[in-house]
C-alpha cells in the first residue's frame, strides 16, 4: 500500500514539471489559458463605450454584423444580400430594387470579406464594403448611416470570393472568380462538357471604380485569366501601391474532387497583377468590349428608395497581348491567405497544405520581372522562379496556415486552421516568437486597421470555424465564435470569448473615434423627396390610382395619421408609404398589417418608407406600429375596411373623428 | 431662361433678407444644403437656454408664416389650434398662458425643462408622452412664436 503511494508521488512529481515546462504544449483546460487581469481588460462599464468597432462578414446570413470590441457585444446586425423583415430589407418597395440582379430577384448571397475604406492605406472611416460570393456581388455599406447604399454585380464572375479588397486610397475594390467557368468569345456561359476545363475554362478579376466623393461604384475593367481557383487577394501598399496580389489554387485545373485534384502540385500561385498599368492599357483603348448583363443597385438616402439598372458593357484586357501586366509566383500548397505587409515590401502566402509560410519580397518581384527571370509560362502567362521573388520562408510554423495580419511593429500574425492556434512571428527574422491555442480552427483573424499602412494594434480576434463544448448547447446547430486575444505585450494573452451570428468569415477593426462623430441620428425631414412622402399630417391623403390604393400615412409619437381607411375592395394593392414625423434621435416607428404576405417595416424618424398589402378577404383589418414608440403605444393603432369587389363604399379616410356609424352599419 | 429668372429671384431675396438680417440670410443659407450633403452629421438642437425675447407689434408676417410652416411639418400632428387637447395641449391662449420663452425653451429644449421645470412636469403627468424634440432652431422656435400669437389674435 505504502509502496503503491510512493509510486504515484514519485510520478506526479516528474510529470507535473514535464506537462509545465513542455513548449507548445496545450492546457488541459481551456480555463487555464486566461489570465486573472483578463475580466478588467474586457469589462466596459454600464454607459461607458468600447473602444473599437468591428465590423464583421455574416458569411452565410449574408450581412454584416456590428460588435464593440473589447466587450464583445453585439450592437447590430445590417441587412446586405439577404432579406430582413425585421426591418423590412428587402420587403419595403424602396429597397426591393437593392437586391435585384440579372438573374431577378436574389434574397440572399454569402457574404465573406469586409474591406473599409482607406485614404492614403489607412482607415478613414468612410464606407464598408462586402463581397456577395454566390451570385457574385459587391455592396458598399455608409459608415455614417450603417445602412448598405449601393450593391453592384459582377459580370463575367462566378464564386467572388476574392474579393472586395481596396487599393491603398480606396480607388478600386477588386473582384476574383473562384469558380472558373467556361467563356467563350462573347464571355458567354456556353453549353460545353464539363471534362474541358482545360480548354474552355476561364477566370477573371474585376476592378470595381469607386467614386472619391460619393463612392459609387463601377466596373471599370476586367482580366481575363486561365482558368484556376483565385481565392484571396490584397492591395499593395507604399511601394508596392500600383499591385495587387491574389492567391491562386488549383493550377491542376481539376473538374471534379478538387479536395484531391487540386491537390497534386508542390506549388501553385500567387498572381502580381499592376493594376495602375491596366489602366493605362484601359485609357489606350487597348481593352475589348464585352457584352454583358449585370444590375447595378443604389439607394438615395434623399428619395430614400433604391433603384436597380442593368448595365450591358463591360472593357476586358487580355494578358496573353499585354504581357507586362500580370505575373504567377510559384506558392506552396494551394495557397489561401495573400496578405501584405504595413510597408508593402513583403507579401505573405499561406499554403493550406503547406510547411513552411513563404515571404515574398516586392523588390526582388521587381528585379525578377527586369531581368525576366521566368521559370516558363501557364496558359500564356509568365512563371517567375520562387526563389527570384522569395525573400525566405518561415520553417515549421505549425498546420494549415490561412491568413496573416499585422501589428505594426514588424510582427505578422498567422491563423493556422488544423493546428487551431495564432502564431506570431518576426517578419524580416522569419522567426516565430510566440503562439496561443483557439477554441477551435480558427479561419480569418483580426487586427484593428490589420491590414493598413497603420494597424491600429492592441487585439487580435479569431474568427472560429468550430465551437463545441464552449458554450451551453443548443441542439445539433451552435453559435460560431470569436475569442479576443491582447496582443500589448510580447506574449499574447487570451481575454474572451464571444458568440458571433452566421459564419463570420472576415472581419475589420477601426477606433470607435473615427466613426462616432459622423453618425447620422435621423433623417431631415424638409430633406426628404420620397414620391409619397407626407411632410406633416395635412398631406397625408388615400388615393386611388386603377385598383391601386396609395396611403400618404404620417406616424407620431402615438399615431397614425390617417387610421380609419374605408373604400379598399378585394382586387386592390394598397401601399402604405409611411412617413416618421419624428425629428429625434433612436425614434423610429414600424408598421404592420394583418395578413401582408411580407414583413413590417421600420421607419426612422424623417424617412418614407412603403408595405405594399394585397387583402385576401373582406373585414376590417388592424394595423398597428411594432416599435414600442410610447407610453401610448399600445394605443397606436388603425383599422382598415375591406369591402367586397364592386362595392360602392367611397374611399374615406380621417383620424381623430368622432364615432359616428358610416356605411351600412348592422 | 426660366431657371436663370427664378434663380435672379432667388438671388435678389437673399439680398433682401440680408438687408433686413445678415444673419438670417447666413441660416437660411445653412439650412438649404446641396445633395451632395445628404448624409452630413445632424447635431442634435438642444438649444442653449432661451432667457429673454423681445416682442414687438405689428407682427412680423413673415415669421408668422414661416412659422406656420413649421407647424404644419412638426406640431400639428399633436397640438391643435383649438382649445382642444391632442396629444399635446391645443394652442389657443398659449400665449397669454405661458411666458413665450417657456414655451420656446419646451421646443427647443425639452430635455432640460422635462428635468427641473416643474411646469413642464406637470404637463408629462398629464399628457404621459414626452413632447418630442422636433430639432427646431432657435430661429424657427421664435417664428413659432409669432405664429402662435397671430392665432391668439394678436396683429
Amino acid at each position: 500500500m505504502k509502496y503503491k503511494h510512493l509510486i504515484l508521488i514519485i510520478a506526479v512529481a516528474i510529470a507535473l514539471p514535464t506537462v509545465l515546462l513542455t513548449p507548445g504544449c496545450k492546457p488541459q483546460n481551456p480555463v487555464s489559458a486566461v489570465e486573472g487581469d483578463a475580466a478588467g481588460k474586457v469589462y466596459v462599464a454600464p454607459g461607458k463605450f468600447d473602444e473599437f468597432y468591428s465590423i464583421v462578414s455574416g458569411g452565410f446570413n449574408g450581412q454584416v454584423s456590428v460588435y464593440g470590441l473589447p466587450s464583445g457585444r453585439l450592437f447590430r446586425i445590417i441587412p446586405v444580400f439577404s432579406l430582413n423583415p425585421e426591418s423590412g430589407w428587402g420587403f419595403s418597395e424602396e429597397t426591393k430594387p437593392m437586391l435585384n440582379t440579372s438573374h431577378g430577384f436574389v434574397p440572399w448571397d454569402d457574404s465573406h470579406h469586409i474591406a473599409l475604406s482607406t485614404t492614403e492605406g489607412e482607415h478613414d472611416g468612410r464606407w464598408a464594403f462586402i463581397n456577395g460570393n454566390n451570385t457574385p456581388r459587391i455592396a458598399r455599406i455608409s459608415l455614417k448611416t450603417f445602412r448598405t447604399e449601393e450593391i453592384i454585380e459582377i459580370p463575367n464572375s462566378s464564386g467572388n470570393h476574392s474579393s472586395p479588397f481596396l487599393t491603398e486610397n480606396s480607388e478600386y475594390a477588386v473582384a476574383g472568380t473562384r469558380f472558373s467557368y467556361p467563356m467563350d468569345d462573347d464571355d458567354s456561359n456556353p453549353d460545353v462538357g464539363i471534362s474541358t476545363y482545360k480548354q474552355n475554362f476561364k477566370g477573371t478579376v474585376s476592378f470595381i471604380g469607386i467614386d472619391k466623393e460619393t463612392g459609387r461604384m463601377g466596373v471599370s475593367f476586367q482580366v481575363l485569366l486561365p482558368g484556376v481557383n483565385f481565392d484571396l487577394s490584397r492591395g499593395g501598399r507604399g511601394p508596392s501601391k500600383d499591385w495587387f496580389f491574389f492567391s491562386c489554387y488549383n493550377t491542376e485545373q481539376a473538374n471534379t474532387l478538387l479536395e484531391v485534384n487540386a491537390s497534386q502540385k508542390d506549388k501553385d500561385f500567387i498572381m502580381a497583377l499592376n493594376w495602375k498599368k491596366c489602366e493605362e492599357y484601359v485609357k489606350a483603348g487597348k481593352g475589348k468590349k464585352s457584352k454583358v448583363r449585370y444590375a447595378h443597385n443604389i439607394y438615395d438616402e434623399k428619395t430614400h428608395s433604391a433603384t436597380s439598372k442593368i448595365e450591358t458593357e463591360t472593357i476586358v484586357l487580355d494578358p496573353k497581348e499585354l504581357k507586362d501586366i500580370v505575373y504567377f509566383m510559384p506558392c506552396p500548397k494551394s495557397p489561401h491567405g495573400c496578405d501584405v505587409d504595413p510597408t508593402g515590401e513583403y507579401i505573405c502566402g499561406s499554403g493550406k497544405l503547406a510547411a513552411v509560410i513563404p515571404v515574398f519580397s516586392f523588390k526582388k518581384i521587381q528585379k525578377a520581372i527586369a531581368d525576366k527571370s521566368f521559370e516558363g509560362e501557364f496558359d500564356g502567362i509568365p512563371v517567375l522562379k520562387y526563389d527570384a521573388v522569395l525573400y525566405g520562408e518561415v520553417k515549421k510554423p505549425g498546420l494549415g496556415p490561412l491568413h496573416t495580419e499585422f501589428d505594426g511593429k514588424g510582427f505578422a500574425y498567422t491563423s493556422f486552421f488544423v493546428s487551431s492556434e495564432i502564431v506570431k512571428w518576426n517578419i524580416e527574422k522569419l522567426e516565430v516568437v510566440d503562439r496561443v491555442p483557439t477554441y477551435y480552427s480558427i479561419g480569418h483573424l483580426s487586427i484593428p486597421g490589420g491590414p493598413t499602412r497603420k494597424p491600429h494594434g492592441k487585439y487580435v480576434i479569431a474568427y472560429n470555424k468550430i465551437t463545441k463544448d464552449r458554450y451551453l448547447p443548443t441542439g445539433p446547430e451552435l453559435t460560431q465564435s470569436a475569442q479576443l486575444y491582447d496582443i500589448s505585450g510580447d506574449k499574447m494573452k487570451l481575454l474572451l470569448d464571444f458568440p458571433t451570428t452566421g459564419e463570420p468569415h472576415y472581419a475589420e477593426a477601426i477606433p470607435a473615434s473615427m466613426i462616432t462623430p459622423n453618425s447620422v441620428k435621423f433623417f431631415k425631414i424638409e430633406e426628404n423627396y420620397h414620391p409619397y412622402v407626407a411632410k406633416g399630417e395635412k398631406e397625408a391623403k388615400v388615393f386611388r390610382e386603377g385598383n391601386k390604393v396609395h396611403v400618404n400615412m404620417t406616424s407620431i409619437r402615438s399615431h397614425f395619421t390617417p387610421d380609419n381607411i374605408e373604400g379598399v375592395k378585394i382586387g386592390d394593392e394598397v401601399y402604405f408609404h409611411v412617413t416618421n414625423l419624428e425629428q429625434d434621435w433612436d425614434v423610429p416607428h414600424g408598421f404592420a398589417v394583418k395578413g401582408a404576405n411580407n414583413a413590417e417595416i421600420l421607419i426612422m424618424p424623417g424617412e418614407t418608407a412603403t408595405l405594399k398589402w394585397v387583402p385576401d378577404r373582406v373585414g376590417v383589418v388592424p394595423i398597428y406600429c411594432t416599435d414600442f414608440c410610447s407610453a401610448l403605444h399600445q394605443e397606436m393603432q388603425g383599422y382598415v375596411r375591406v369591402s367586397p369587389r364592386g362595392s360602392n363604399v367611397p374611399l374615406s379616410f380621417s383620424t381623430g373623428n368622432k364615432a359616428e356609424p358610416t356605411g351600412d352599419a348592422k | 431662361m426660366f431657371r436663370k429668372t427664378t434663380l435672379l429671384a432667388v438671388a435678389l431675396l437673399f439680398a433682401f433678407v440680408a438687408c433686413t438680417s445678415k444673419k438670417e440670410a447666413e441660416e437660411a443659407a445653412k439650412k438649404s444644403p446641396t445633395p451632395s450633403e445628404a448624409a452630413t452629421p445632424q447635431p442634435e438642437v438642444h438649444g442653449t437656454e432661451v432667457k429673454a425675447i423681445e416682442l414687438t407689434n405689428p407682427l412680423n408676417k413673415e415669421w408668422v408664416e414661416t412659422g406656420k410652416a413649421a407647424y404644419e411639418l412638426k406640431c400639428l400632428a399633436c397640438h391643435k389650434l383649438s382649445n382642444e387637447k391632442l396629444v399635446g395641449p391645443g394652442w389657443a391662449g398659449v400665449t397669454k398662458r405661458r411666458e413665450p420663452v417657456w414655451i420656446m425653451n419646451m421646443i427647443t429644449n425639452v430635455d432640460m425643462m422635462l428635468e427641473k421645470d416643474p411646469e413642464a412636469q406637470k404637463m408629462l403627468e398629464e399628457c404621459l408622452v414626452r413632447m418630442p424634440n422636433q430639432n427646431i432652431t432657435q430661429e424657427d422656435s421664435r417664428k413659432l412664436i409669432e405664429f402662435m400669437r397671430s392665432n391668439d389674435g394678436e396683429k
